[in-house]
């Protein structure tokens, strides 16, 4: 696929607690080509929702972004002062949170929340305005869009709520949207109607979309490349059906060996040994090595950098450094 | 919807009335103190036959139970009946003259208490343990610890008696009093296009206004700012944020709106606490209100005006809870069921 609609370079983004430095997303880059859905896959606390913060400039005290580059448009987000970032947001970049009963305003209605939104960015106005909603939220899905726009989040059911989300983050026709696990707080199949609402809004809008999520169904189904974190890493990135087929790091070979396969009874399931590393106090070496059954010295003692090792295939392990390892050819899932 | 709010609440009225004035009926003709003879201190000689005709004039020679039956049947129709203390004038009339300077002083401190603590406890907020919210939370300790009383005392030698900048006793300088409409000086003075009146109204309230407003500002400024913290947490800030709104209608709009629900039940106890204040910061100032006059009227054994004085602030507070109650469904959605 084409040009990369957003590329973030080399991320670090620390947030100081009380004990001590915590490193949430440590030198996290991928790219986003346009017109794709690139999943963000990783256990809780890899750093997924700091990363998706930091790209959309709210990472707030006592987060700060360290380094890094936030490439979008042909420019460096993190360079940009907040005035200029609040166009952005919400305006080229729309973002959908997890849960959308905590995500709108309880106390104002949902015309007044997403009026607010096409006001700010000088969309539409006064009557327009209430038109468009009406017609963004017909195309949400909702059914007797003109009479929800005076009810409130707590009148409105879950799926509902979520398509209403969704409409305030598309409605100023972003480039891209950031859609934080937008269906973990939803039931089975409501998750399913709101990804394939997302997977039409993606192809009528010519959206590019960064999907948070750590179900590794939805990865599958609804995406076309994955970058997988760990520990505030991407540690492997490349095409969704190549990577899940052939895993190359042994944490994404770990991951897949946990999730069930349909009609893959035979497979045994085997969850990774060990437990996440502590951000505030990260090993010196990979962060995956202390339960990495395929780790050596190095691996302790040396962070593996990136590196594309095939076309379009990313991955950050000693295995596949220009040294050959002492291990053979990367087993095969 | 609200009609039927208001109609509710206002015959929930009924039953508390009747019950604080049982009370006040009571304690006061329990508690020692002969009216009578309050009223006859300073005459010299008095007969017996005199006295009696006097606690036949007042019907204090009846029983008790018929004595407050009466005092109900009147007071349902606004007669309070006569004041042993002021000369034998009707409570309702003596009332209706100190009530607008009660309602006046009381509006002012509750105005100066919120415009203070309200953007006091947001800016606090944004940076816990901040320079400006150590500095607010000391304040508020003081503000809260200090009796009414006291700090009407100082501010008294402090900006009355040492310096002489503002006065310290009275509504109004006497010279300037406005042509009365609302019985608000300050109104009036405005009203009748009365500058020097509406100064001089103004600048009688500050002290006992201070004492005043001080403890509700302390408390609900710490409201307000707990509160506010836990709303600038919530997932919809967050949003309101990413959907590129400036922090100004993130924090004044959307978090401020969800902290001012449970701080309106602050507000309204504060509000309380301030009419029940007024009884002490009235007499500290000399400020001619109805609490002077209650304190006035008790130390009279002027039964009548007592009575009447409670009942008013019984019906302050019980109104103060319908107008919380109301505000609460203004701000929450939530609440709003028929
Ligand atoms: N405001 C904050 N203050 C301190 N630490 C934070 C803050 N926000 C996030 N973190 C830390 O950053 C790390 C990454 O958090 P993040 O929310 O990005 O995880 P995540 O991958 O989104 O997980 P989940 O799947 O549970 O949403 C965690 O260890 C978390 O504790
Ligand atoms: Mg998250």
């Amino acid at each position: 696929m084409g040009e990369a609609v957003l590329g973030v370079r080399d991320l670090h983004t620390h947030f100081s607690t009380y004990r001590g430095v915590l490193r949430a997303v440590d030198g996290v880059s991928f790219e986003l080509k346009r017109g794709e859905t690139l999943a963000l896959v990783g256990e809780s606390g890899c750093g997924k929702s700091v990363t998706a913060l930091s790209i959309m400039g709210l990472v707030r005290r006592p987060g700060r972004i360290v380094r890094g580059e936030v490439l979008f448009g042909g420019e460096d987000l993190l360079r940009k002062s907040q005035s200029e970032m609040r166009r952005v947001r919400g305006g080229r970049i729309g973002m959908v949170f997890q849960d959308p009963l905590s995500t709108l305003n309880p106390t104002f209605s949902v015309e007044t929340q997403i009026v607010e939104s096409l006001r700010i960015h000088g969309v539409a106005k006064g009557k327009e305005a209430r038109e468009r909603s009406i017609e963004l939220l017909e195309a949400m899905g909702i059914p007797a869009a003109r009479e929800r726009m005076g009810a409130y989040p707590h009148e409105l059911s879950g799926g509902m709520r979520q398509r209403v989300m969704i409409a305030i983050a598309v409605s100023c026709e972003p480039e891209l949207l950031i859609a934080d696990e937008p269906t973990t707080a939803l039931d089975v199949t409501l998750q399913a109607q709101i990804m394939d609402l997302l997977a039409e809004i993606k192809e009528e809008r010519g959206l590019s979309i960064a999907l948070i999520t750590h179900d590794l169904g939805i990865v599958s189904q609804f995406s076309d490349r994955a970058a997988v974190m760990y520990a505030g890493q991407v540690v492997e990135q490349g095409a969704v059906a190549e990577l899940l087929e052939e895993p190359l790091h042994p944490y994404t070979q770990g991951l897949l060996r946990c999730v069930p396969r349909l009609g893959r009874a035979d497979v045994a399931l085997t969850p990774i040994e060990g437990s996440v590393p502590d951000m505030a106090a990260l090993p010196p070496g990979c962060r995956f090595a202390p339960r990495c059954p395929k780790a050596w010295d190095r691996c302790r003692d040396e962070l593996p950098e990136m590196r594309e090792v095939k076309d379009d295939r990313f991955v950050r392990c000693h295995m596949y450094g220009e040294e050959e390892s002492p291990m053979d050819e990367p087993e095969v899932v | 919807m609200w009609g039927r709010f208001v109609t509710r609440r206002l015959i929930q009225l009924i039953p508390v009335l009747l019950g604080v004035s049982f009370i006040v009926f009571f304690t006061m003709h329990l508690t020692p103190g002969d009216p009578i003879e309050h009223m006859l201190g300073q005459a010299g000689h008095v007969t017996q036959e005199q006295i009696e005709e006097l606690r036949g004039h007042y019907g204090l020679d009846r029983p008790l139970v018929v004595q407050y039956g009466l005092f109900v049947g009147n007071a349902a129709r606004g007669d309070f009946g006569l004041s042993y203390s002021h000369h034998g004038r009707a409570v309702a009339s003596v009332v209706r003259e100190r009530l607008p300077a009660t309602l006046e002083l009381t509006l002012f401190a509750f105005v100066m208490a919120l415009v203070f603590a309200i953007p006091a406890g947001v800016i606090a907020s944004l940076r816990p343990q901040g320079v400006f919210d150590r500095g607010a939370t000391i304040g508020a300790l003081l503000g809260i610890s200090m009796p009414g009383f006291w700090l009407g005392i100082v501010l008294m030698i402090v900006f009355g008696l040492q310096r002489n900048w503002l006065p310290i006793s009275g509504r109004i300088d006497l010279a300037v009093v406005p042509p009365a409409r609302t019985g608000l000086y300050t109104l009036d003075a405005l009203l009748s296009g009365n500058g020097a009146a509406f100064w001089s109204a103004l600048k009688h309230m500050v002290l006992p206004g201070l004492a005043m407003a001080a403890p509700m500002a302390a408390m609900v400024m710490r409201m307000v700012r707990s509160s506010m913290i836990g709303v600038l947490a919530q997932d919809y800030v967050q949003f309101a944020r990413a959907k590129g709104l400036p922090e100004r209608t993130v924090v004044g709009k959307h978090a401020l709106r969800n902290a001012l629900i449970p701080t309106v039940n602050i507000v309204a106890l504060q509000t309380g606490l301030l009419l029940s204040g007024n009884m002490i910061i009235e007499t500290v100032f000399q400020y001619p209100g109805l609490g002077k006059l209650a304190v006035d009227a008790i130390g009279a054994a002027d039964y009548p005006l007592v009575q009447a004085v409670v009942l008013i602030y019984a019906v302050s507070y019980v109104l103060l809870n319908v107008g919380a109650d109301a505000l609460h469904a203004v701000l929450d959605p939530r609440v709003r069921v028929a």
